[in-house]
């Protein structure tokens, strides 16, 4: 009875209290979002690659390497010979190895040059292979095959013709060695979605007329003419590496790191990942400790709220009291009061939770290929409620004690 | 019930109460009458337990409430003493049947003695000629009326053996004050209730087996601090 006349006395300040539980709903939406975002970026991530051993490039960082190699993120220090490719390739621990070549851009996108085993061998999320929706992988050296997001943005279809730029940020274009599409890849979330791939003898073909990065004026090789050039590349940018025992995994990277002729870098894609992870992990951290000061505010704002209702409920403490309530009910009712309102934000907060990411998951999808899994509230979500309603108990506790005092100095005559 | 008790507010104006010797007699119906600042509030809240005399001794029902834990004079007034107030008896947002029962909530054997409460509380309101479905409605949606018979009810459920009522008609219009006093007066008589009701109005004597004044049974000192 005394928790239907706590709900009655609650619902009789419908309003106010309405306020308390939105504020608090929409903080603890806040913080399991940013929880959800926070998971759902660091799974992501952890996703983008898979299946791969080594990555290898030039020395520079690891999360350098991983950064350009794999997430397209800044540039190359230095390019990997063709021969120190074909030496790592020959080694025995090698089970397969894919060269990537990178340094050119096709409006807002990268271009990444790569052989056709690249489509077999690349995996994300749980070893998941690249699938094509449309079209096929490249066959002609003039063909290209785009990720979901180039085929979204330029609306391109199979068959659309495709001008490479030279750089990242140039106005310098291949214009006389234009590609088509060839296929287009289905969404993955990760960087291939906005990755325009070729084959390394495209890489080749386009340069043939460059030298040291800027066009040879006035030099025009026909393309018939590079068809029947060799095209075996100069150099390549960085090389996915699987072994043939993952035992073997260990000494090959020394042995690539140690290689004489060359300074190389070998790194563990995990292992990299989460160095990086320990970087961007600091915002998201920083982020998280954000929400959780909203959701403590929200609280202190149901704090303030049940201390200015304790004048206009002095005439109810005193009826209570006069009926027997000792003034530890008293105490109990508000507090009781708090765990009610707390716990109904947090539970609507959960619910807006829901609502929020079934219209916000195809949306964050498409925008940054981040995947946020729906699915039922992990035991860490209830107890971050749990927190949250026993935090509101808590700080009820400062005006409950108020409340507690004026009880006992009031009895159950109101003096005002 | 009162010998030689005195009582000083704490950290407020001083204020003095004294009463000599204030002795009621169980199932006396007794009138105290007295201006608003005599000290009445003061005499109930001694009566009722929620301030201990300073010195002397507040027996009730043969209890002397000083020797009581506070949590035990909580429950003792609960079990034993029925209180209806001037007005804003009820608790608005809780069902008239919510507020009939809250006294029982504290009081266990009080609950034991009204049996099964929600035909108790149906039976009150029928004495008290209360609208058979009142007990189901919110009690703001009641009349002052109305509130203030349901307060009996709430009073006299489980068969308290002392109710005091704090003014309990200066609410009402004089129609409803008579209808109102009638009715208490049933109640009361049939259970043998000790009854202290405390007024200003002189004119509601006669239904009395006693009446006080609050200046002959008690002296107040004021001295401004």
């Amino acid at each position: 009875m005394i928790l239907r006349l706590a709900i009655g006395s609650l619902l009789a300040r419908a309003l106010t209290v309405g306020m308390t539980v939105l504020a608090i709903a929409l903080s603890v939406m806040l913080f399991l979002g940013v929880e959800k975002v926070r998971t759902g970026a660091k799974a992501s991530f952890a996703d983008t690659i898979s299946g791969t051993d080594l990555i290898v490039g030039a020395r520079s960082g690891s999360v350098q390497l991983l950064l350009y190699s794999v997430f397209r993120i800044g540039n190359a220090t230095n390019n990997v010979t063709w021969e120190s490719y074909q030496d790592i390739a020959a080694r025995p621990e090698v089970d397969w190895i894919v060269p990537i070549s990178l340094g050119d851009s096709h409006l807002q996108f990268r271009v990444m040059g790569t052989t056709a085993e690249f489509f077999e061998r690349y995996k994300y999320r749980d070893d998941r292979p690249l699938v094509m929706s449309d079209g096929v992988v490249m066959d002609d050296l003039y063909d290209a095959v785009v990720g979901a997001d180039v085929a979204a943005t330029l609306k391109y279809k199979v068959g659309d013709p495709i001008v490479v730029a030279h750089g990242l940020a140039s106005f310098t274009k291949h214009e006389d060695q234009p590609f088509r599409v060839s296929g287009i890849l289905e969404k993955t979330g990760t960087p291939v979605d906005r990755t325009v791939i070729i084959s390394m003898e495209a890489i080749e073909a386009i340069h043939v007329d460059w030298k040291s990065g800027s066009k040879i004026p006035g030099q025009t090789t026909p393309t018939e003419v590079i068809r029947q050039m060799d095209l075996t590349p100069k150099a390549i940018t960085a090389a996915l590496v699987g072994v043939e025992s993952p035992l073997q995994t260990f000494g090959l990277q020394r042995a690539i790191n140690e290689y004489p002729e060359e300074p190389l870098l070998a790194v563990l894609p995990g292992v990299a990942l989460q160095e990086l992870w320990a970087i961007v992990g600091v915002a998201e951290t920083a982020l998280l400790g954000v929400s959780a000061m909203v959701v403590v505010t929200a609280l202190i704002g149901m704090m303030a709220t049940i201390f200015s209702s304790l004048n206009e409920r002095r005439r109810e403490m005193a009826i209570f009291r006069a009926m027997g309530a000792r003034p530890t009910t008293i105490l109990g009712l508000l507090v009781l009061e708090a765990v009610l309102t707390s716990a109904a934000g947090a539970t609507l907060g959960l619910a807006l939770l829901y609502v929020g990411l079934v219209i916000a998951q195809p949306i964050v999808d498409g925008t940054f290929g981040l995947w946020l899994p729906i699915e039922a509230p992990s035991w860490r979500e209830f107890w971050v409620l749990a927190a949250v309603i026993a935090a509101g108990a808590f700080v009820s506790l400062v005006p409950a004690l108020r409340a507690y005092r004026l009880s006992v100095a009031d009895g159950m005559m109101v003096r005002t | 019930m009162l010998n030689d008790v005195r009582y000083r507010w704490k950290s407020r104006t001083s204020f003095h109460l004294s009463v000599p010797t204030l002795d009621i007699a169980a199932g006396d119906t007794v009138l105290l009458l007295g201006e608003s600042g005599s000290g009445k509030s003061t005499l109930l809240s001694l009566i009722c337990g929620t301030i201990l005399a300073d010195s002397g001794q507040v027996a009730v029902a043969g209890t002397d409430l000083a020797r009581l834990s506070g949590g035990s004079r909580d429950r003792f007034r609960a079990e034993q003493i029925g209180m209806i107030f001037q007005q804003f008896n009820l608790l608005p947002f809780g069902s008239v049947l919510d507020n009939i029962q809250l006294p029982l909530h504290f009081a266990p054997e009080r609950r034991k003695r009204a049996g099964d409460t929600k035909t108790e509380a149906q039976a009150l309101c029928t004495a008290l000629s209360l609208p058979e479905t009142v007990l189901a409605s919110k009690a703001a949606a009641l009349s002052v009326g109305q509130q203030q018979r349901v307060a009996v009810a709430r009073a006299l459920i489980g068969r308290p053996p002392v109710v005091i009522a704090d003014e309990p008609t200066s609410a009402l219009d004089a129609n409803s004050q008579a209808t109102f006093l009638d009715l208490l007066f049933d109640q009361v008589q049939r259970h043998g209730t000790t009854l202290l009701m405390v007024s200003h109005d002189p004119r509601l004597a006669e239904r009395f087996d006693r009446v006080l004044r609050m200046e002959d049974i008690a002296s107040i000192e004021r001295r401004v601090a």
